[in-house]
């Protein structure tokens, strides 16, 4: 059927939702739901990992295989080092900018290498805002029950309460870059509220939060001047001879090269692993979310946390095929947009958390009540025109410009046409385990942001990210620069890789991939 | 079980993808309709690693000319963000060598008068118009520069705020600017030094700092698990 005739069902019911009220489930209720539908609980997606600091704990199929995946380095490999820094930052996004920005202010030499260009990363994304308890009825301690609850009380209570306690002082840093969050009227800042939140509480620069912080952190590494190696990806760490990380090697994607760093202490920020399209699932990941700083860090020792739970979006496009699995902004449904299956009804409390809406919208289109299309996807309606219908003409294009100019440019006017949405692979919920200066159990390797693990239990709110970012990505910074003034360098060696090997080989060598994946590999074959 | 077709969205362009000529680089090519120029390079056979990013519109990095069939006019696209459509093509932008300024916006003096400083170029805008026609965003990039030059910062950061900083407004420039650096500059002075100080916010980080949630965390942090959980129901 023509698109527009499918669509009449949500124009038809909109009045009569606009006066109802869907409660929240109850815990057994949501529990119930979330292991019938949620992808984390399809027992035939995963497998135990065979060897290494996580062994026999489970992981999604693809995780494994690239965890247990070979390095790119021999043993022979000259490890002469071509740079040598104090600290060395591997990650653009923002987790990376913020960690090399507070390294360098506090005095340390910074080298920041990523796999793209600076920026280009899943930081860049975020449209959603930051969660930051600046409101006067709300604190950080509510910020932290919340957070609790999202990540179903799996939460490391320490990391959280840090993160919780610093976010104030972390949108200070960034007014004071020049970050520009909007404002009420009296100039206090603006908060939202977001799904599973108890108060508004999230910080943003209209929907291009990420964007604009982006902008101003990229901006500030380049006004330091500190040392950048772009379109370098790091493909193994270097440990001295008492397992302690002493820099890395990189592969230049430009001419192929390896590049040896060596520094005082490492912290990855390599972010997320949308890109292993875990299960089949689209995502809103950026191009380089394949998970290497997991594979890096697995090989040093590094313990990994909750590496079994990842987040799949509620909102992620459908319709049309070009902009499939990417993301449609919490920041709608925040607003009132309603989810609406093929019958005209509503079937979630639509802020509930995301595992709990992603869950229910995965059973309406198993049970039937989903729109399909040709290509094969399936999905529900959210109602965007709704946000006009009930603010006032205009709303959708004055609080989502960029959700409108993605649509646009298909013909797509979303201010008046619902749009098709399903759940998208988005978010890494576990990680590389760290501690409250962000390193991890492997001494001078920090890791930051999305590819650390512990703090967002077993589903991340949203607008917790951002904060992560800036939080940990400032306290491996700190602690980083702070050791090295009083340390030498240590020698370069890949004496783990040697002990990876060995353990390998025990269990058969059986992976057959080289890790880290670098980049998808979409090129298709032209034979 | 019988597929009915009642909620099926039509899409002809899927069920037989229509096959069309494009041209990559210089280059002919035959690609399936409708698919990004970015999946275009791929389906064609080409590593891509510069020219991609975020792939999702917000990033800049895929920056790209791009002509459609017998028209003259040769205008810019985020190749993650454009469908290919016969008779197109297409060329992935270069990066562009702009100068950007270097500042600490916590120590400039008069950051609107600082900009002639920074940014000498700024002023000699000759009008042309080739940086707003340029735009992907659609920011009406030359009003934004007039702006900048009158101190018109505060409009200048919210016309900006599309910015992907794809760059493809600077090498159009006659006069030499790069428009998306003036703005950047301009907008992080307004956000840094001419924006109103958010009197909650430090208030929040002062009473953090003088421990009054201490007690509550006491509390909080000494629950056992069921306490915890129980008492986190009680927050709505
Ligand atoms: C579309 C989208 C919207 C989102 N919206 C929100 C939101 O509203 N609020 C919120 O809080 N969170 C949001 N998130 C989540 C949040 O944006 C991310 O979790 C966060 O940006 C991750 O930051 P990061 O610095 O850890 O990683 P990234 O920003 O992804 O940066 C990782 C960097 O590491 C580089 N890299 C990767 N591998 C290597 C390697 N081997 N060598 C060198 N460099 C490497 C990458 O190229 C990239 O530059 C969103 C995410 C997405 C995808
Ligand atoms: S202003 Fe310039 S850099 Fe910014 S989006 Fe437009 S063309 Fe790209
Ligand atoms: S391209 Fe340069 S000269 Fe022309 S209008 Fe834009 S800023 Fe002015
Ligand atoms: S890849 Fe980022 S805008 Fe296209």
């Amino acid at each position: 059927m023509d698109i527009h005739a499918l669509q009449q069902i949500v124009h038809q019911t909109r009045d009569a939702r606009r006066k109802q009220t869907i409660p929240k489930f109850s815990p057994a209720d949501r529990d119930q739901l979330i292991h019938k539908y949620h992808p984390d609980y399809r027992a035939s997606a995963y497998r135990p990992i065979r060897f290494g600091p996580n062994a026999d704990e489970k992981t999604v199929v693809e995780l494994a295989a690239l965890l247990e995946g070979d390095s790119l380095i021999t043993d022979e490999m000259d490890l002469t080092p071509q740079y040598t820094t104090d600290v060395l930052v591997i990650g653009g996004g923002g987790a990376g900018c913020a960690a090399a920005l507070h390294a360098h202010h506090a005095g340390a030499k910074v080298m920041l290498a990523t796999k793209l260009r600076l920026g280009d990363s899943n930081s860049v994304m975020a449209q959603g805002g930051m969660q930051i308890s600046v409101a006067p009825e709300d604190s950080p301690v509510t910020h932290f029950i919340d957070t609790l609850k999202g990540g179903h009380m799996h939460n490391d209570h320490d990391l959280l309460k840090v993160m919780v306690e610093e976010g104030p002082s972390i949108a200070k840093w960034l007014i004071e870059l020049g970050v520009l969050f909007d404002r009420q009227a009296d100039g206090n800042l603006h908060v939202k509220k977001g799904g599973g939140s108890s108060k508004p509480r999230l910080v943003t620069c209209s929907d291009y939060t990420g964007l604009e912080m982006m902008r101003v952190l990229k901006d500030e590494v380049l006004n330091q001047k500190i040392q950048l190696l772009e379109f370098c990806a790091a493909v193994e760490l270097l440990s001295d001879e008492h397992g302690q990380c002493t820099g890395a090697i990189f592969k230049d994607l430009d001419n192929h090269r390896f590049v040896v760093v060596a520094a005082k202490s490492v912290i990855l920020a390599t972010g997320g692993i949308g890109r292993l399209h875990i299960q089949g699932f689209p995502t809103s990941n950026h191009y380089g979310a394949t998970g290497d700083g997991l594979c890096l860090s697995y090989r040093m020792g590094a313990k990994l946390a909750h590496i079994d739970t990842f987040q799949y979006h509620p909102s992620g496009a459908v319709y049309p095929e070009q902009l499939v699995g990417q993301l449609v902004t919490e920041g709608i449904r925040s607003e009132g947009g309603h989810l609406v299956n093929a019958k005209g009804e509503r079937f979630v409390n639509e802020l509930d958390t995301r595992d709990v809406v992603s869950s229910s919208i995965i059973r309406e289109c198993e049970e039937g009540r989903g729109i399909r299309t040709m290509s094969g996807r399936v999905g529900v309606w959210l109602d965007t025109p709704l946000l006009d219908a009930e603010h006032g003409p205009g709303t959708v294009e004055k609080h989502f410009p960029a959700m409108m100019m993605q649509f646009e440019r298909f013909g797509i006017d979303i201010s008046k046409d619902p749009v098709l949405i399903y759940p998208t692979l988005h978010y890494q919920n576990g990680g590389v385990k760290i501690d409250t200066n962000s390193e991890t159990n492997v001494k001078n390797l920090f890791v930051a942001g999305e590819a650390s693990g512990g703090l967002h239990g077993r589903n991340r709110l949203m607008g917790n990210s951002l904060l992560d970012l800036m939080v940990f990505g400032k306290r491996s910074g700190l602690t980083a620069a702070s050791r090295a003034a009083s340390m030498s360098h240590g020698k370069l060696t890949v004496q783990h890789l040697q002990r990876f090997r060995a353990d390998a080989k025990k269990h058969g060598n059986v992976s057959g991939v080289t890790s880290p994946m670098i980049l998808p590999a979409y090129t298709r074959k032209v034979s | 079980m019988a597929q009915d077709n009642t909620n099926v969205i039509d899409q002809p362009e899927v069920m037989q993808p229509r096959m069309v000529s494009i041209e990559i680089s210089g280059k002919k090519y035959d690609v399936p309709e409708g698919i990004t120029v970015i999946k275009a390079l791929w389906y064609t056979g080409q590593e891509v690693v510069r020219g991609a990013g975020c792939l999702g519109g917000f990033c800049g990095a895929c920056a790209t000319y791009y002509r459609t069939k017998d028209d003259p006019k040769v205008r810019t696209c985020l190749a993650c963000q454009m469908a290919v459509e016969d008779g197109m093509s297409f060329t992935i932008m270069p990066p562009f060598p702009a100068r950007k300024a270097i500042y600490d916006l916590q120590t400039l003096k008069d950051p609107k008068q600082d900009l002639f400083n920074l940014y000498p170029e700024a002023p000699l805008c000759r009008n042309c118009n080739a940086c707003t026609e340029a735009c992907p965003q659609k920011i009406d990039v030359r009003e934004g520069v007039w702006k900048a030059v009158f101190g018109d910062f505060k409009s200048v950061s919210e016309m900006f705020m599309d910015c992907v900083m794809c760059g493809m407004c600077t090498p159009v420039c006659i006069a030499d600017i790069a428009p998306n650096l003036v703005a950047l500059y301009v907008s992080r002075a307004q956000g840094a030094r001419f924006t109103e100080k958010p009197v909650g916010l430090d208030a929040r980080i002062k009473e953090i700092q003088e421990g009054r949630y201490n007690d509550e965390w006491k509390k909080l942090l000494n629950m056992s698990e069921k306490e915890l959980a129980d008492h986190c129901a009680t927050v709505k």
